[in-house]
Parts: structure tokens; sequence; C-alpha cells
């Protein structure tokens, strides 16, 4: 029998606030345990909860990209239960009414729906110590705000899986609502997944994964968890509705204890934050602040600066990437050149530093005015390189740095026939081995032709001149001329 | 010195000013009084530091211009109080040392106050006699054998037997007016919201309110002017809106349609309190207010809704009492969820546990509808019975409580019966009303008795002006217990 | 309504409460005839009626997304019962 596995998504996605969502403790990942806390984000008695304004814009935003209707009166609803990293022993969250539903997302063809988007806190951390056998409850997590997006049983296959979670993550990133980096568990994914037979319409029991770090995490998990269920139903057992964990080291999933599964929440509506209602206006003036998304981006480098697909999917990897490109582009430089620098020397430069985009020293000014410079023939190529390197971290003056360090390109061709003249009459020998068929000897004359111009000279140039007169042509009247 | 026990707050704020009597003086003379009394009133006396705080008030009277500076008060112990146990009444809550202050008593300090301690209360302010105290039960300054009403029957004792000039309690379903009632003081629930709960160890976050007890009117009417507004920290709290309170007690009720609801004039009244709380509207006749009958078809139900609705939102507001983050943990337990079940079910008291089971009942899978979301729909209903009421009069007229102060014992054994002696005041707590308690006579055994009055939404100036042209022609309000000091 | 044992059980254990059995026997009488009274309002057609959970109708009450600094951890952590420098503490609740 063939196999249908059926899956769905709830993606849980810290906003990038400032502050937590109600209190005005700071968001900043890190910092020492209970740091980032306050009476209002550890539960203390009578503290009370106030929404912060920017959890609610960036929501709708969320929503709006992601094609949801938003819900023009929403409210908080709380969650109870207990557990130490939840210290009120509930959670504010959306059950009745989430500020989105009904959106919709396209992946490569197929359309993933979203069931609902809403608003909630995050929890705080628990670490075991063995040496107290204790663990240690951290709430500097405690209230950071999250959205969680449901999908319907959209899914098919674990590729569907990460390609909608790929968009997802470029969506919220290009929105400026969070970003997204699982290692910190901005971006957070539970997959519920059961299987049936190939064209049933009926679902399957299904079971929910959580514990999910990675997008190879969340395949590995898919393809073990399908295999599972086929086997248990293949062997006349039937799958159990309920919570597993993925454990990474085992590459395997096993049930949570029943306890954990045997939930009633009592959600009811919060009593300490009055609902929320949002005007026309409030979603017109959001809708029309929307960033252009990846998407947009794309097809327009493409029609636009005829750049390759694949160079229109590196620079839109990231937003700061991408508007970095685009005001380079805006300061004069030829698209094609910018997006080499940037898939080239840039992407390498922030590796090298582990740092992110948007986390960068060099300003576009800069990286225009060096791609300037190499195409009006005053620096070359490698030169540039160097350049580059040298002013990244600081955003340094480009100018100011060749002037001081006299690395302009001699673009004087009348300078570089004398030397050419020069190093060919000093080694004859190399000379000798070209006109022998010996490339590499083509190679050595060139450095030395470059030695003697410290660098400075156009290397294209070089190469033809000397290729000319080996080939036994004359030293080349003066050519082209000094440009200033 | 005792005779200034005898003044209101305001007459006691007016001697300060005029440097009839200095603060510590006045401290010392509370100090003593609350140490002395039998009533069990507080359950922290914050004596050095009420002490350093009448010095430090005492230098920095020349710039006083708050018509409370320098009085002593005190506050119920389940509004926190910066550095001072706060205790709920409650063993879960052992040492609890809150690190921030609740907005309404940091307003009040920012005015002047001093507050000599925290007073005793029901656990949680769950209980309607004070009696479900981890410390005990508050006595009746009245009646040392009955109950002074809860749950803040320690604030409505300490102002009842002259220990302090006025008092915070809270309200959730009657704690302010229904002890007020019952120890001859005169007390005000404001309107939701319009005090911040920021602080107020949470019972129902949708009813609670903080407000004043106190000798009468004007004094509440003063406080209120310290204590309401705005506060950020509080997304349910919204300004008053009414003006300045205290400059608005002119006594002038000519006019004023005093509205009496029958249906709470019927079955299970006691006849003494009643003929006492209709007195009230003659009063007010007398001084041209006009007095009408109208329906109130919602009285059967009031109860029940209030009883859901609290109960759920307290089964959730008191999840966070687990030994984990502050207060008392249970010793011996073995695992987490033991370390839960054995501090919660050790610390919590019968009441609160009942309270807590019940709640969680009507939230719980497959009885959310039939109970939770029922109460939230006839809430509604009741909320709407009023703004009808309001169409015809300014203000409602009616008893506080069916009787006067039970006796000590007597109710514990029945808490359904004691949940329906709250019959009078919940409703006020559900459409989110400004009600007042004022002692309106005595009954046979010489105990208070007292009236409500209920105003529409931010109608806190109508309801102490109306009390206060009460007090003018009245002295119930001026008499003290045997043992407290009578003018 | 019949409040059975079972029912009492159930949700004592999503309250955290253990109650012995002396108390569990009283509790469920007097939760059966508190519920029981509470079946009056079924006397009162609802049908319709939205549930109202706030009173006043006031909406988005807001806050500016800007930093307080936090609270010192030590008067945060001052009134844990198992004392810790950095953290509250609980038995095991991780793996």
């Amino acid at each position: 029998m063939t196999w249908e596995t059926v899956i769905g998504l709830e993606t849980h996605v810290e906003l990038a606030t400032k502050t937590k969502i109600f209190c005005s403790c700071t968001t900043a990942f890190g910092g020492d345990p209970n740091t980032h806390c306050c009476p209002v984000c550890t539960g203390m008695p009578g503290t009370l909860p106030v929404l912060n304004k920017r959890v609610l814009e960036f929501a709708v935003k969320a929503g709006l990209a992601l094609n949801c209707s938003i819900t023009r009166y929403t409210k908080f609803d709380r969650k109870n239960y207990f557990y130490p990293d939840l210290p009120k022993a509930y959670q504010i969250s959306q059950l009745y009414l989430p500020i989105c539903r009904d959106g919709r997302v396209d992946i490569g063809g197929k359309t993933v729906r979203i069931h609902e988007l809403h608003m909630e806190e995050d929890a705080g951390k628990l670490v075991h110590d063995p040496w107290i056998d204790q663990t240690r409850a951290d709430y500097n997590r405690c209230g950071v705000p999250l959205i969680e997006i449901v999908t319907e049983p959209d899914f098919r296959t674990a590729e569907e899986v990460i390609a909608y979670l790929e968009k997802l993550k470029e969506t919220l990133q290009y929105l400026g609502v969070s970003d997204c980096k699982m290692q910190e568990g901005s971006l957070r994914c539970d997959v519920n997944l059961s299987v049936r037979p190939a064209g049933s319409g009926e679902l399957g029991t299904r079971t929910e994964m959580k514990n999910l770090s990675s997008f190879k995490a969340i395949a590995r998990a898919i393809a073990y968890e399908a295999n599972r269920q086929i086997e248990l139903i293949t062997e006349g057992k039937r799958v159990v509705q309920e919570t597993r964990r993925w454990d990474e080291n085992k590459d395997a999933t096993y049930a949570m204890r029943s306890k954990e599964n045997a939930q009633d929440y009592r959600y009811f509506p919060e009593p300490d934050i009055p609902p929320v209602r949002l005007s026309e206006e409030y979603l017109d003036a959001l809708r029309a602040a929307l960033p252009e998304l990846a998407g947009a981006k794309r097809a327009r480098y493409q029609a636009d600066y005829s750049l390759p697909e694949y160079d229109c999917q590196m620079i839109t990897s990231d937003p700061a990437l991408a508007a970095f490109f685009e005001d380079t582009v805006a300061l004069g430089a030829p698209p094609k050149q910018a997006a080499n620098w940037i898939m080239g020397q840039v992407l390498a430069a922030l590796s090298a530093r582990a740092m992110e985009p948007k986390a960068m020293p060099l300003t576009p000014p800069t990286l225009a005015r060096l791609i300037a410079l190499v195409g009006e023939g005053r620096l070359n190529r490698n030169t540039a390189v160097k350049v580059f390197e040298a002013v990244f971290d600081s955003d340094g003056d480009v100018d100011a740095y060749v002037r001081e360090h006299g690395l302009e390109q001699i673009s004087d061709a009348s300078l570089v026939e004398d030397v050419v003249t020069r190093v060919l009459a000093s080694n004859p020998k190399s000379v000798a081995d070209f006109r022998a068929g010996k490339d590499k000897a083509f190679g050595f004359l060139v450095g030395q032709v470059m030695r003697e111009l410290k660098g400075k000279a156009d290397p294209r140039a070089v190469n033809e001149r000397l290729r000319a007169r080996l080939a036994g042509e004359g030293p080349a009247p003066s050519r082209g001329g000094p440009r200033e | 010195m005792n005779e200034l026990r005898t003044l209101t707050a305001l007459e006691l704020g007016a001697a300060i000013r005029r440097g009839d009597v200095s603060i510590p003086e006045v401290t010392v003379l509370a100090l003593n009084a609350a140490e002395s009394a039998p009533h069990n009133a507080f359950i922290t006396l914050a004596g050095a530091e009420a002490m350093r705080r009448a010095e430090e008030l005492q230098k920095g009277l020349g710039d006083a211009s708050s018509p409370l500076y320098g009085v002593p008060m005190a506050i119920k112990d389940n509004i926190c109080t910066r550095g001072i146990r706060t205790s709920c009444a409650s063993k879960i809550l052992g040492d609890f040392r809150p690190p921030y202050e609740a907005a309404a008593s940091a307003k009040l300090a920012a005015a002047g106050a001093l507050s000599v301690g925290k007073t005793n209360m029901d656990e949680f302010a769950m209980g309607s006699t004070t009696e479900t105290s981890f410390y005990g039960p508050v006595k009746n300054p009245w009646d040392l054998s009955r109950a002074p009403g809860g749950s803040s029957g320690g604030s409505a004792a300490a102002v009842a037997s002259r220990t302090c000039w006025y008092a915070l309690g809270s309200d959730t379903g009657g704690s302010i007016r229904q002890p007020a009632s019952y120890c001859g003081v005169t007390g005000v629930k404001p309107t939701y919201g319009t005090v911040s709960r920021y602080g107020l160890i949470a019972y129902a976050s949708s009813l609670d309110q903080i407000g004043p007890l106190a000798r009468d009117a004007a004094d509440c009417a003063a406080v209120l002017d310290v204590i309401q507004g705005r506060d950020p920290r509080d997304g349910t709290s919204l300004d008053g809106r009414y003006g300045h309170l205290l400059e608005g007690l002119t006594g002038d009720v000519r006019g004023l349609k005093i509205g009496l609801p029958v249906d709470c004039f019927g079955d299970g009244l006691d006849g003494e309190v009643r003929r006492a709380v209709l007195a009230v509207a003659d009063v007010l006749k007398s001084r041209g207010a006009e007095v009408v009958e109208l329906p109130f078809p919602v009285m059967e139900y009031v109860v029940p809704t209030y009883y859901i609705i609290a109960a759920a939102e307290a089964s959730s507001n008191l999840s966070r009492f687990d030994g984990v983050k502050y207060g008392w943990r249970a010793e011996g337990y073995d695992g987490l969820t033991d370390l839960y079940n054995k501090t919660r079910t050790q610390g919590f008291g019968m009441e609160v546990k009942r309270r807590i089971l019940l709640g969680t009942f009507v939230l719980s899978s497959g009885y959310y509808d039939a109970y939770y979301r029922k109460a939230l729909q006839v809430k509604a209903v009741i909320k709407e019975a009023f703004d009808r009421a309001f169409e015809s009069c300014d203000l409602l007229l009616t008893p506080v409580a069916p009787a006067t102060a039970p006796r000590l014992g007597e109710s514990l054994s029945d808490p359904l019966k004691m949940y329906l002696s709250d019959v009078y005041t919940v409703s006020v707590n559900l459409a989110g009303l400004p009600g007042l308690s004022m002692p309106c006579g005595f009954d046979l055994s010489g105990l208070p008795i007292g009236a409500q009055l209920i105003g529409p939404h931010f109608g806190e100036g109508r309801l102490l002006n109306a009390a206060h042209a009460f007090q003018l022609d009245t002295d119930y309000h001026k008499r003290a217990p045997k043992g407290g000091i009578t003018a | 309504m019949k409040i059975t044992t079972e029912l009492v059980d159930y949700i004592s254990e999503l309250s955290r409460l253990s109650l012995p059995e002396e108390e569990k026997a009283a509790m469920t009488a007097q939760l059966e005839r508190i519920v029981g009274y509470m079946d009056v309002l079924n006397r009162l057609d609802t049908a319709g009626v939205e549930p109202m959970s706030h009173v006043f109708p006031l909406v988005n009450v807001l806050r500016e997304d800007e930093v307080i600094p936090s609270q010192d951890r030590a008067e945060l952590l001052a009134g844990a019962p198992a004392p810790d420098p950095e953290a509250f503490l609980v038995p095991r609740a991780v793996e």
C-alpha cells in the first residue's frame, strides 16, 4: 500500500520588539539569569499586564503579509497550567478571538492555508543543575512576545514543510517583525503528523512533535515519525494521539509522560487586558507601510537589472542585504557588479566576522565608491579587494585610503609599455620558454611587470601588452593616456 | 489625647496642620490603641516604620497640602506594601515582603498618609466574616462575640474602634461595604477601574476594587480624591472624571431621584434592617430628594453569577501560589507535582480551596458553557437591569446585608448560606458600579445597621453627597462602640 | 448536577490540590449544594445574549515599546523559599 503523510504546523515566532509583551523589561537575548525581569514578568502577586503597542502592530503586519483576515475586535485569554517556566501558572494567549485568521502562503505552486495567527507570551527557561539536583528557573525569556502561526494540515512532504518555513522566515524577516533565529529559539516549530492510505479522504490519528530546533531536525523527525506510524498501522496496531519529543541525539521521537498529555487548559477571557478594536484607518496605514517582500524583489531585480536568478536569490536571502544592494545601485553602481561584490566580498567578510548583514559597518556609499573607482580604471580589482578589507570595519573613506597608501592604478599606458620592454629585455630565458610553449613563463612575466608597477596597473592591460609584444609587435604608441 | 480619637480624619488633619497636635503624638496614640485593642484587626503592625515616617512627615509639615497629611491609617493586607509583610491572611504567602508598592498606597503616601500597619481579612478576601484568616478571626468592636463582616473586617474594626482614622479595603462582592455596615463605619466601593489595582493581590480581577473605610462620607471623599485616577500599570484603570469629590459635598439633594428596588426589600430581609434603611429615604426626602420605587427583577441570579465568575478568576489568579517564587513552601515533598500539591493543600484554608475547586470546575472542559459562559451572559443581563434602573433614578437605596453582624463561628459551617448573605452587594461589582455603605441605625442588640447607595458609573460624587446629606441630619456615624471612645 | 468523587479528584488534580479523604467527602457534598444552587441561572433565557467579560467599553489600552530598567535580581529572589543567588529553584523539571 502507498501511504500519504499529512502534516500541519504550529510555529512560534518571537517578535523583535524592544520590550516584553506585558511589561517594560528588555527582550535582549542572553543576560545573566533573571536580570531581564520585574515583578510583572516573574508573576508577583498584584502585578498586572499592559499590552505593548508594537506587538499588536507586528502581529497585524505578519497577518497582512500572510494574507490573513484581521480580526477587528480581538481579545486575550488565559491558558491555565502549572509548570515552573510559567510563573503566573497561566499563559496569556488568544483562543476565542485571535488577531488573524484564514491566511495563505504560496510555496512553489502550492498553497498552504493558515488557520490562525495569535499573540501570546513566551515562557521562561529551565536548566537542571546536576550538582544540586535542582532545576533553575530563569524568567529572562518569560513574557517575550510571540506570535503562533497555525496552518491547516496541508503539507504532504518534509520538503513542503521546509519550503513553507523558509518562506515564512523570509517574510517575517522582511517585515522586520522577527529575526527568526532558530538557534536562539526565536523561531520554533511543532509538527502535527498523521498518515493515511494514499487517496483516502479521512485523516488518521495525529501526533504532535515538539523540540524541533532546526530545519534538519524537522525533516528527520517527519521521516522518522511517518515511518513509525506506518509500521504501527501495518502491524495492526493503533497510533495514539499524543505529544512526542524529538531526540536529536537518538534520531527518534518518544512519547512525553501521559500527565503532560492530559491537559484541560480552562481558557477564559483575560480580565486584566481590555479588548483591542482595530480601525480601518489603522489597518490601512499598516497595509500601506508593508515593505516589498523577497519574492517581489526577486522578480523586480530580474526584470529591471537583468540579474541572474541565482544572484537574486542570494541577495534577497536577507532583507538587510537586499537593502544594501538597492542602495548601492541607487548610488550609480552597475547592478551586476554590485551583486558580485555583495555575493563575494561582502558575504565573505560577514561570514569571517560571524556578523549579521544588518550589523554590517560598511555602508552602500563606500561600496559604490569602490566600484566606481574600479570602473573608472583607477583601482584594479585586486587592489580594490584590499581596500575593501581595509575599510570594511570602520566604513573608512575609500578615496583617502587609496591616496594615503598610493594605490591608485597606473593609467599611463606608456609607463606600462616601458616596464614591459624592460622586463622582456631582462628575462630572455622566460621569453624563450614562453615561445617554446611553456605557458607558465607568461604568468611569471606578468608577475614581474606587476611587481615593478607595485601592483597598481590594470592586470588586463599588462596581459594584453605582454601577449602582443611576445607575438612580435613593437611597443605601442601612447594610447588613452592619463585620464586626468 | 483620647478626644483626638473621636475626630474624623479631616478634622485630625486640620488639627495637625494647625499645630494642635504633632504627627508623632497621634501615631503613638494609634499604635497604642492598636496594640491594646482586643479585635485582632491587624496582622502586621509596622510600629518602627510608622514612627520613622511620623518624624519625617512632621518635618515636612510646612509644605503639606493634602487634608489627610499625617493622619494615621491602615492598609488591608492584600495591598502590597514595599518591604512590609503582605500576607493576604494566608499561610501560603508566609513572610512575603513585596519589592514594590501598590499604586493606591503609593498615592496616599505621596499625599502624606501614614500607615500604622496591615489589617486582617478573610484569606485572599474570600469570606464575609473575616473568620477565614490564617491569623485568626477579627472581633466586631460592637460585640466581641460577633463577626465584623468581611473580607475587609480588620480595616472596618480598626476604623470603628477609633484605632486609626481611615483604612484601605478592597471590595470584590461587598468586602468593603458589608464590614462597614456590620461595624458602623462608612465605606465606598468605587466605580470599577477608577482606583488602580496595581499591587492589589487579585481575587477576582474583573470585580476587585480598592476603596476607603472611614468615619464618614467626607473622609471617604478625601481618600478617593487622592487614590482615584488612571494608572499606566493597570490596563483596566481609568480616570473617574468626577472632579474634586470633597468640594462637591454640599448636602444639597434637592431634586435627586432615589430609587428603591422593591426586589431588595422582600423576603429574607430582617425587619429592623428594612425599617432603618427605608428611614434613610425619609431623611433624604425631607431634604428635597424624590423617592421612587422600581422593579429590579434579577436579584435571584446575582449570587450564583457572582460566585461562578469570582471563583473562576480566583482559581486562575491563585495558581501562582505554588511555593516556588515567594511565600511558603511545604516540607517533605517528592518531586515537582508533590511540591505543588503539598504547598497548596497545606498553604490554603478550606474556603480558598473550595473556591479554587469551584472555579476550576466551572472553567473545565465540558462545563464552561453551562456555567462560566452562562454567568457572563447573565452578567450582561444584570448590567442591563441597572442601566434601565438608572434611566428613571439617580441613585439606588438598598440594604447592605440581610441582617446585622452574625455571631463568630455561625457562618463557616454552611458556605452556601454565607454566599447568599452577599445578595445585596455582589451585583454592584458585576456591573462595575460605585456603591457606598453608611450607618443608618442600630438593631435591638445595639448592632449597627448599614444602608447601601448605588450610583451609575462615575456616580461617586452623587453617592457621597447623598451620604453626606444624610450624615448632616443624623449621628449614627458618630457613635462609637463601648470600649471605643464616644464623642 | 451530581458532583462525583471522580470529578472532585479531576478538578483537584487540575488545581494541584490533594485533599485528605475526610475533607474530600465534605467538599464533594458542599460543591454539589453550591453547584446545584447555581443551576438557578438556567431559569433565565439568555439565548442571543453576548457574554460580557469586560463591563466597560474600554479598548486599546496600550503601552509604548520603551525599555524600563529591570528590577534588581536580589530583590526579586529575596522571597524565594529555596534561596539561590541567580534563579528560582524547583525539583527536577527537565530531563
